[in-house]
């Protein structure tokens, strides 16, 4: 085991053609009266290994120091960098400018509001999604004795919970929702996918008539038209149809009770 | 003027920031939090691997204890933590994964009977016990006797951060997102707030507070290679910096994490080595063996990056158009186990490099991980110097990580800080000490000094370039202020800082708007990098001797005689160019354990004259104590539990260790 043969292929030796690569952005800030949202085209030279987010931090070094977009981990974790690339939502920071074409159209998430650019308020739009529908763990102990032994779990559970649980929050769900288009109060596969989580988890002392009680309409599990957009963009593969399928037929059976 | 009052304004969304505040809310006091980002996105989601308590319900994690991870603990900080310190989070470690485990984390669990692991490139079957089956499992991680670190896949950091987020908003926990602390306000003993800056509108706000809690992290963008997310500009600590009174400890202590992927500096888990991940060479050697026999790829994070470092200096390193790296081979592990337990990997090795890791090696390269120092603070999280600053986690130095942090001791530090400095926080503002009597004119000046520094900037017609500058600075700590250091090295690059930090005093801005305006951003936390940079390369230039992360070449040896002693830095006036430095002993005579050797790494060192007296004397007192349990024996030797907050006191129940 000590000794191996080296790696097969040594991935960041391969030389990439350098393009001149055309960023089409959409610009706008809300709050500045003068303002018209309008696309603004920057030329930069492509680079090996190239992201959105080198990209993006190049053009605000190169050409426009006001370019407003979010970034925090740069490693496709955190969810901040969500935005319309090339009519897709997806992460900028894990999308490498070698699988786009020379010409790279970059607009905000739609149905989120605009802070500037490339910028929109997903945090608040989360929070308020989560106060909506009490997405917390309600305890079935709130006060347990931490000294003593946890509460056991079927490791095989633990691992379904946690499959849901990788949600990142970063609004490409939402922003390829039509229903979340017509509906703003609507709560969206990411909304949905927590309630999954927590009615799954034995620690959560709701039951199936709580739940309804919040996704139990319109803007709840009852208002998805099964576009299921939401379950194509989602950056963590989320199984987010087999999910809204599943609720809305036990939602659908606590409304016939 | 906009003034919000609270009684507890938190500056930072992470784990630390979050806890403190839902402990607050749970004593029945107000709290805020300001965040940059929406909570959810802090850095605390990064940690992938895992977080250190002692629970003991794998089999290889049987026999494992406080004491246990205590000594792991001490021996990973090259004897600079604050023993009383470690023994609090030793002892607080495990009440918080089961807190967590109440709060809805989803906690990877012990399945029983055999499974097939990979230890030392061996395939090795272990067996777990029936009545572990369901209870939080642990894998391995490097510098520990025991396999002790809890984890939820690859995405324990997430998983964590959202339970807590969830439990605030439950909690009704206040959560002020894009808004940027740009001062504290404080009259020199008393810190009030703190002067604040919306960063949609750009309006500046006062939070006048009871108390005041610097939970903003680390502060790895100072460098240029660092797995550090982009807010994590040491900007808390700058705050508590420029108050020309309170002080940053050990700030040159920096870590550097083994495994960033090459180029980008991203970081892979310490998971995939404590999974059984191995390092490679050029030719496909692996060659920790053959400097750590001992613990191999997984000694402590400082001393792998050396050698990974040393061996690429030997000619050894892989070559790639981008400069040289090693490889990190988790292939071994089979693509069952990677997919299951290192899927974050998995994911960044696909997106960034366009590599499959089990087909393919990863290429990496050590790069700079994590601040173990921060805001000087005793027990409590309180800065000794301005009476209601607390401090916590990574932004903090309270000190439990001395030189150098054992992986998975940081998102434990997060939440374990969070649950004790929130409850000393409540017991502060519930005491006259808490009471708050501030003349509103130092409220209006501190908002009237911010506002003319971002004037200043804005229209001040300066003619340096605020990205410039923080690029340079970023290479110069990158290239001089790095794994290896040496007198000359440092010195430059202080000069070079100092220069620099001349220079941002000159910055003019190309955009003027004050509203969502990053190259104003940009401008004023650089001013404020610069100061952060300068207290860890002033502080490394001073400190002639090497413990663990911070390794002189010219001064190899660590040096307990001469350099026991925590590094105070603070900066007295705005107009310095230099920080001060100070320093404060460490008390062998009142250690648990005294200083010797690591276990890995160097076995050369200088003794402190107290050493040889303090260990004779504990081995007197174990004579004495022969029998007796080891909670009593510990008591004696170095009593720690009254420092601890009364709800978090008392013994931890393992399988092995059952509680009457």
């Amino acid at each position: 085991m000590n000794d191996a043969k080296p790696a097969p292929a040594a991935p960041t030796t391969p030389a990439a053609p350098l393009r001149k690569l055309h960023f089409h952005v959409l610009r706008h800030d809300p709050r500045d009266p003068q303002s018209i949202p309008h696309t603004e085209v920057f030329e930069i030279e492509e680079a090996a290994g190239m992201t959105l987010f080198i990209a993006l931090n190049e053009i605000r070094e190169q050409h426009d120091a006001s370019l407003a977009f979010d970034f925090v981990c740069r490693a496709g974790i955190c969810g901040s960098c969500g935005m319309v690339i090339n009519g897709r939502p997806g992460l900028a920071c894990r999308t490498l400018t070698k699988d786009l074409p020379a010409d790279i159209t970059l607009a905000p998430l739609p149905a989120f509001e605009l802070i500037a650019d490339l910028s929109v308020n997903t945090g608040k739009w989360m929070r308020a999604m989560s106060e909506r529908l009490e997405g917390w763990l309600h305890m079935k102990d709130p006060d347990p004795d931490l000294r003593r032994l946890e509460q056991k779990m079927d490791p095989e559970l633990a691992d379904r919970i946690y499959e849901l649980d990788r949600c990142i929050e970063c609004g490409c769900c939402v922003a390829a929702c039509g229903t979340a288009r017509m509906r703003k109060d609507f709560v969206g596969a990411v909304g949905l996918n927590r309630v999954a989580r927590f009615r799954l988890d034995p620690r959560d002392a709701r039951t199936d008539d709580d739940y309804y009680d919040v996704i139990g309409d319109d803007d709840g599990v009852f208002g998805c038209m099964s576009l299921l957009a939401c379950h194509d963009v989602c950056p963590k593969d989320l199984p987010l149809a087999t999910q809204i399928a599943f609720m809305r037929r036990k939602m659908a059976g606590m409304a016939w009770k | 003027m906009k003034v919000i009052y609270t009684d507890v304004l938190v500056i930072g969304g992470g784990l630390a920031g979050l806890r403190i505040a839902i402990g607050a809310r749970r004593r029945g006091h107000d709290a805020i939090v300001l965040s940059l980002v929406p909570p959810k996105r802090s850095h605390s989601a990064a940690a992938q691997g895992g977080m250190q308590a002692s629970l003991g319900n794998v089999a290889k994690g049987q026999g494992d204890n406080e004491d246990v991870h205590f000594e792991d603990t001490v021996k990973g900080s090259d004897w600079g933590a604050d023993q009383q310190v470690v023994r609090m989070f030793v002892n607080t470690a495990p009440k918080a994964v089961r807190e967590l485990a109440a709060w809805g984390v989803p906690w990877s669990r012990v399945r029983q009977g055999d499974r097939e692991v990979i230890i030392n490139g061996q395939k090795v079957t272990i067996t777990e016990r029936t009545e572990a089956h369901g209870l939080v499992a642990q894998r391995d991680f490097g510098g520990t006797k025991k396999w002790r670190t809890c984890y939820v896949s690859d995405g324990t950091g997430h998983a964590m951060l959202f339970a807590v987020g969830d439990q605030a908003i439950a909690s009704g926990v206040p959560v002020h997102e894009r808004k940027e602390a740009l001062a504290l306000i404080h009259d020199g003993t008393r810190c009030y707030g703190a002067v604040v800056r919306d960063l949609i509108t750009g309006e500046l706000t006062a939070y006048v507070a009871k108390a005041t809690a610097i939970a903003t992290g680390g502060a790895g963008r100072v460098y240029r290679v660092t797995t550090n997310a982009v807010i994590c500009e040491g900007i808390g600590a700058a705050l508590a910096l420029e108050t020309g009174v309170a002080s940053l400890g050990n700030m040159e202590a920096v870590q550097f994490h083994p495994t960033g992927i090459f180029p980008a500096g991203i970081l892979v888990t310490e998971g995939c080595r404590g999974d059984g991940g191995l390092l490679r060479d050029a030719a496909g050697h692996r060659f920790m063996p053959d400097y750590e026999p001992e613990k191999k790829e997984l000694a402590s994070r400082d001393v792998v990056s050396r050698r990974m470092e040393e061996h690429i200096r030997k000619g050894n390193g892989a070559k790639s158009r981008f400069g040289e790296h090693l490889w990190l081979d988790i292939t071994l592990l089979g693509r069952a186990h990677i997919e299951h337990n290192l899927r974050e990997v998995k994911e960044i090795c696909h997106y960034f490099l366009g590599v499959d890791p089990a087909k393919e090696w990863i290429p990496v390269r050590p790069a700079q991980h994590y601040t173990m120092g921060g805001v000087r603070t005793d027990h409590t999280g309180q800065s000794p110097a301005l009476r209601g600053l607390f401090a916590a986690g990574e932004a903090a130095c309270w000190d439990m990580h001395g030189f150098n942090r054992l992986g998975g001791n940081s998102v434990a530090e997060t939440v374990v800080a969070g649950m004790i400095v929130g409850e000393f926080i409540a017991d502060f503002i519930e005491s006259p000490k808490g009471d708050l009597d501030i003349p509103t004119s130092l409220i209006r000046e501190a908002v009237a000094a911010e506002r003319a520094k971002l004037d200043a900037l804005l229209t001040g017609g300066g003619s340096e370039r605020a990205d410039a500058i923080k690029v340079e600075m970023q290479q110069v700590m990158t290239d001089r202020v790095g794994i290896f250091r040496t007198g000359a090295d440092l010195e430059e690059a202080v000069h070079r800082l100092q220069a620099l930090l001349l220079r941002s005093r000159q910055i003019g801005l190309r955009t003027h708007s004050d509203g969502p305006n990053p190259e104003l951003v940009t401008a004023y936390r650089t001013q404020k990098m610069l100061k952060v940079a300068l207290c860890i390369a002033t502080g490394a230039l001073a400190r002639t001797e090497s413990r663990g992360a911070h390794f002189r070449e010219d001064f190899p040896r660590r040096d307990d005689a001469q350099w026991l002693q925590r590094t105070l830095a603070s900066w007295k006036d705005p107009s310095d160019a230099l920080p001060c430095l100070a320093y404060e002993p460490l008390d062998v005579m009142s250690m648990e354990l005294p200083p010797g050797w690591r276990g890995y790494g160097a076995k050369d060192y200088v003794d402190h004259p107290d050493t040889p007296r303090r260990a004779s004397e504990l081995e007197q007192l174990r004579a004495r104590l022969d029998g007796a349990d080891r909670h009593q024996v510990q008591t004696e030797i170095m009593p720690y539990e009254h420092l601890l907050p009364e709800s978090f006191r008392g013994r931890n129940e393992r399988i092995d260790e059952r509680l009457p």
